[in-house]
């Protein structure tokens, strides 16, 4: 029971990653009709901004300590942030609450990162062919990975969570399991946190005329256009939306997954699964196939089920991708004719 | 099932054959005439020409390609392991095990369209590549990949106690009498397969695979595929049943890349998994692009210009620019370095995301139709001035 | 007319190209058979290794501190910098003027850490760019394959990072050279330190990546903590690249087990150990003891994507640059100097290597095959960071001491990362060859 309860945690917690990173790019598939094969590097990109907001708070004042020697002879470098240096104890505050505080710093770099790459590049390929979207953003995808690479290197960065969500949560107390059900802080802190923005998203598209015209557009574009509304500049809109969702799933995930330049690959396939077995054109299919996904590669890696169908963990996303496909022809909640010709 | 060529066909067969047969001449000022990458182009070009059988004609996206090369590579080893190093059986039985893949995995993905088809194929190759790379670690080798190794002692052999993937029999081979020393080279009876003879192999079946893939566009069937490519429906109201034209000509393109993975394994006798991974499955979807998909040429230009930068490109040091940039004086010449070091050697797949950017944004249709636009504009200026001289003005 | 003309001179232009090229294409292959005994014979005044590293994919870091490696060791060989461990090195003959006179060149390629380009690559360097020698690498499966390759093409390969016992085990070859230790050896040496920190009665929970190396890992350490006296609770094998360990390590909460053995390596072990930590396990109190957690292969730079998880948590390396020894403080300054940052054990391994090429090839007096692996095999060396060492023949492994180290609890600075908590003698950590199987086959010095 303690490990169902925990597996079904640890699902839901990944399929909450799954679908803020799904939800992105169907927004994209289902109004913009654009494959973006950038979309996992989005993704990379907002955890990099957390990276960088730590590195930038995090500044370090230098003091070459003349008595102390590094093996190769020079002197020691001692090393002080600035913002301790300034601020004394709000200062180690502040560098403790880096990763929550960096959503800040994310949605504003990555609402200019995505209008000005819907502006600059994505706009004029709105009516090419997929191949030629495909590789226009699979390109765009290894410059940007190269260019982190190039100024973060190719290690992960480890990035920490507040102290105050680093340790573990006793939820077999609260649900009357005994002490023996225990569940990080943070990846409880990163499911609601997923949670709310997909809430977020809906509600957005739900009750506001912006949302309104977007459904609508999802569903006919033409018609849409054909109405007089400019929905030319909505798609920028769409767009930013997409990159800060991905942005923010990355910046949020980094105490989890130390981030390096290329975690955004990683990701591409899945997520492209996940939107598809959720059905073209539908975010709530996308949600639900994320954490459908999420959850049911939790369980399969349980030992129980490993040695009944050994290495079912190594495939159980593709072997569930492809029953789901065979049996609705248009994955969860798929629509009719989209991306299917 | 094959249609007539016209006269530019066969011209075009030859300009490409003797391109091919030349090209550790042709390619020789470019730095790329040696063996192990003049024999990675021809066979990458036979896998990107079957990919756009598929693809260029029906617009049917596969995306997991790469398992019939890895099933092809693994084929071909396990008859080096058990039976000759003749090559001849290898391709020939790699070819036959990558169509009945084909035909499995096409069957089921051929049911669903678009981007679910892709997905479908997506699936199916990355569980081969996950499995191969685990639990058939029996059959694959697997992170170490499957190699042709010395054979069993004869004293052991009798017993069957020895583990396949380590020791080899090579039944043929012995029955005729082959004296083995260390480990053996594949050869095609006698004419050992690395180097220079392995190139020659590689380019004749590339020829011979450009001819069929030549010959399948100009046909009939080629034509109903092309149709399914512009209008599926219509011409499913006309009666016409697709599936059995998808399907034939998915697993055609499956033979081609299970013939390009036997020869990756005849030049070089080693399968990895790692060679069925979705990256490998994207490669060749880049390639297609890159070059033009549904162009007979494209596909193998976009294989060559993708290997070119993955082995020239990666091999440029700061060293190598150092020398180039000599004739500057050091300041100019620190910088110059320091800038093109970015684009080379580690950084090479910048120069590669780049060129997939620039290349895509301003030639769309990929280089072939780019390269089409600049003949037929230089051919619109030499008439256009052959017809302003001819005119009495 | 002008149009014509120009049109002429292109075309005669190509022409020529083309015959000088058929004419400069044809004798060659004449040439090298008849003049070379051994494939790639240097020919003129200099010598060219072939630098094989990682420079995109996961171990980019890696691969690049291992150029940088092999940088420093290439100037120093040509008689460059301040030496480094050329001044420790003993019995050497090197003299700090090339190898034999010849002034070492060097070319460099991208192996991915993938099989397959990591054999087109080291070809190029055979092929195209006359390379005598191989090295580097930082997988055992790119080591393993290019390890193959160089024994069929006919040139000497020396093994960078590679940790399986594969590689001068099951498939070693005659042509190929490792200094980097082992898992057997990894185990052997963890075994008495695991004993006196942890005990006797202990059980060990392992999560092993599911490929060769993870797996001989994993029986390493089964072996050595079962000889202990521990139990082992249970063994789970794990994806490549799995990213999120945490249904992996929840099973691991209740399973009654007090250690858990990390058999993963690059990010799998930077992601699977943050996580333990995050779940808490090192909090944990099980059978009344302190829950540990044991990473069998440490290195720094891996050490630093993990960041604070890695504080206390025991493992073994080849190198460290905090050894005290003379020749370690002496390649510390040279790389430290050179670089501004203390050199990784990768890079460690790969200078040694080059330099023993090096001195092989002065002692036999040629760059041929056969001789430079004769003197090779059963090479006693010392000063070189480890004590000393032997080029065991039977096997072609480098038999050495064996650090234990420990994530440092109060780094002095970004690179302070682990501290030697033990030096394992390396009497501990001999086995009889055997065990592994496989077979050196002959040695191949054909022309190629």
């Amino acid at each position: 029971m303690d490990a169902i309860v925990l597996q079904i945690l640890n699902g839901l917690d990944k399929g909450g990653a799954y679908a803020l990173i799904a939800l992105g790019l169907t927004l994209t598939f289902g109004t913009l009709g654009v494959v973006n094969f950038a979309h996992g590097a989005l993704f990379m990109l907002g955890a990099f901004c957390a990276v960088s907001f730590n590195k930038l708070i995090s500044l370090e004042q230098v003091i070459l300590d003349a008595t102390q020697k590094t093996a190769w002879g020079t002197a020691l470098e001692v090393r002080t942030p600035y913002v301790e240096v300034w601020l004394g104890d709000v200062g180690t505050a502040l560098l403790n609450y880096s990763v929550p505080l960096s959503i800040l710093f994310t949605i504003p770099v990555m609402l200019i990162f995505g209008v000005i790459m819907e502006r600059g590049l994505i706009k004029h390929f709105y009516n090419r062919p997929h191949a030629d979207q495909i590789l226009v953003t699979f390109g765009l995808a290894i410059v940007l990975q190269e260019i982190i690479k190039h100024y973060f290197g190719a290690n992960p960065i480890p990035q920490v969570a507040p102290d105050i969500v680093a340790g573990s949560a006793n939820i077999g107390l609260w649900i009357g399991l005994g002490d023996s059900v225990v569940y990080p802080w943070w990846r409880l802190v990163y499911f609601a946190f997923s949670a709310i923005v997909i809430f977020g998203v809906f509600a957005f598209l739900q009750f506001t005329t912006f949302g309104m015209v977007v459904r609508a557009g999802m569903r006919d574009r033409e018609m849409v256009s054909l109405l007089g509304i400019n929905i030319e500049r909505r798609f920028t809109i769409i767009f930013g939306l997409a990159a800060i969702v991905a942005g923010m799933a990355g910046a949020m995930y980094t105490p989890i997954l130390p981030p390096d330049y290329h975690m955004g690959m990683d990701f591409l396939v899945l997520s492209f699964v996940v939107v598809v077995v959720g059905g073209m054109g539908s975010l709530g299919g996308a949600v639900a196939a994320g954490f459908l996904l999420g959850v049911l590669q939790s369980f399969a890696s349980m030992n129980e089920i490993k040695s009944i169908i050994p290495g079912i963990d190594q495939i159980i996303i593709y072997l569930v991708a492809v029953v789901i496909l065979l049996t609705l022809p248009r994955g969860l909640m798929g629509r009719k004719g989209v991306m299917e010709d | 099932m094959f249609g007539t060529s016209s006269r530019a066909d066969w011209l075009l067969l030859i300009a490409f054959s003797a391109f091919v047969l030349a090209a550790p001449v042709i390619l020789k000022p470019f730095g790329a005439a040696y063996p192990d990458l003049l024999q990675k182009f021809a066979i990458y070009g036979i896998f990107a020409i079957g990919f756009n059988i598929l693809f260029g004609l029906t617009g049917y996206l596969s995306f997991g390609h790469a398992a019939f090369l890895g099933v092809g590579s693994y084929a071909s080893v396990w008859m080096f392991k058990l039976f000759t190093m003749n090559v001849i059986p290898a391709v020939l039985f790699s070819i036959v095990i990558a169509g009945l893949f084909a035909l499995m995995i096409g069957f089921v993905s051929l049911r669903r369209s678009g981007i679910y088809f892709s997905i479908l194929t997506l699936a199916f190759a990355q569980m081969s590549y996950n499995l191969a790379y685990s639990v058939l670690t029996p059959i694959t080798n697997g992170e170490t990949g499957l190699q042709v190794r010395q054979l069993v002692p004869a004293d052991r052999a009798a017993d069957y106690v020895f583990v396949l993937r380590d020791e080899d029999l090579r039944w043929v081979d012995q029955a005729l009498g082959v004296v083995e020393e260390g480990i053996p080279i594949t050869n095609l009876f006698g004419m050992k397969m690395s180097g220079y003879p392995g190139f020659y192999f590689c380019a004749v079946l590339l020829i011979i695979c450009f001819f069929i893939a030549m010959r399948i566009s100009r046909s009939n069937f080629g034509m109903v595929l092309k149709a399914i490519k512009s209008n599926q429906n219509r011409l499913s109201y006309t009666g016409v049943n697709t599936r059995p034209y998808l399907l034939t000509a998915f697993v055609i393109s499956g033979m081609y890349a299970g013939l390009a993975g036997a020869l990756l394994a005849v030049t070089d006798p080693l399968a990895g998994a790692e060679r069925m991974q979705w990256t490998a499955s994207g490669e060749v979807v880049l390639m297609t692009i890159l070059g033009g998909a549904g162009t007979l040429l494209g596909p193998v230009l976009g294989a060559g210009i993708i290997k070119y930068f993955e082995n020239i490109f990666s091999s440029i040091n700061d060293t190598v620019l150092e020398n180039v940039f000599s004739f500057l004086p050091t300041t100019l010449q620190d910088m110059s370095v320091a800038v093109t070091g970015m684009f080379v050697g580690e950084g090479w797949h910048l120069t590669l995301g780049l060129m997939f950017m620039i290349i895509v944004i301003f030639l769309p249709g990929g280089l072939m139709q780019g390269l089409t636009h600049l003949l037929g504009s230089f051919k619109r200026k030499f008439s256009n001035t052959a017809a302003s001289t001819d005119s009495p003005g | 007319m002008s149009g014509s003309k120009r049109k002429f001179t292109r075309r005669s232009a190509l022409k020529t190209g083309a015959a000088a090229g058929a004419a400069l294409a044809a004798p060659m292959i004449f040439i090298r058979s008849a003049q070379a005994a051994y494939c790639n014979a240097p020919k003129g005044s200099t010598v060219t290794l072939g630098f094989n590293v990682p420079q995109t994919g996961a171990y980019a870091d890696e691969g690049a501190d291992e150029l940088r490696a092999y940088k420093l060791a290439v100037k120093h060989l040509n008689g460059g910098g301040d030496g480094g461990m050329l001044n420790t090195f003993k019995p050497s003959v090197l003299k700090g003027n090339g190898i034999l006179g010849k002034k070492v060149a060097f070319v460099t390629g991208d192996t991915q850490t993938k099989s397959d380009a990591a054999r087109a690559s080291a070809k190029r360097m055979i092929e195209k760019d006359g390379a005598v020698m191989i090295t580097g690498g930082s997988s055992s499966g790119v080591a393993i394959a290019t390890q193959g390759l160089c024994q069929e093409a006919g040139v000497i390969f020396m093994a960078g990072l590679t940790h399986s016992n594969d590689t001068t085990g099951k498939d070693k070859r005659r042509n190929g050279f490792r200094h980097f230790f082992n898992a057997y050896m990894s185990g052997a040496a963890l075994g008495p330190v695991l004993e006196k920190e942890y005990g006797k009665q202990r059980r060990a929970y392992h999560l092993t990546a599911d490929y060769t190396w993870g797996w001989t890992q994993e029986e390493s350490m089964k072996n050595t903590t079962e000889a202990l006296g521990w139990k082992t609770s249970k063994t789970v094998k794990t994806p490549v690249g799995a990213g999120d360990f945490s249904q992996y390590i929840t099973p691991v909460l209740n399973s009654g087990a007090d250690v858990l053995i990390l058999n993963h390596y690059g990010k799998d072990m930077i992601n699977s150990l943050t996580q333990a930590v995050q779940f808490g396990l090192r909090d944990k109190q099980v059978n009344g003891k302190n829950f540990e957690i044991v990473v069998p292969l440490f290195s720094r730079l891996m050490a630093q994507g993990a960041g604070e998880a890695i504080k206390g948590i025991l493992g073994s390396t080849n190198w460290n640059w905090s050894l005290q020894d003379e020749a370690s403080k002496a390649f510390v300054k040279s790389f430290g100097a050179e670089y501004g940052a203390p050199p990784s054990m990768a890079a460690h391994t790969c200078y040694v290597q080059a330099l023993l090429y090096a001195n092989a090839c002065e002692m036999a007096g040629t760059f041929s095959p056969a001789q430079v692996v004769k003197s090779l095999e059963g090479f006693k060396f010392d000063g070189m960071g480890n004590g000393p060492t032997e080029y065991r023949a039977s096997d072609h492994q480098c038999f050495k001491d064996v650090l234990v180290v420990r994530g440092n609890q109060n780094p002095t600075s970004q690179f302070d990362l682990l501290e030697v908590v033990e030096v394992t003698p390396r009497s501990q950590v001999e086995y009889d060859p055997s065990i592994f199987g496989g077979n050196l086959g002959p040695v191949n010095a054909k022309s190629c």
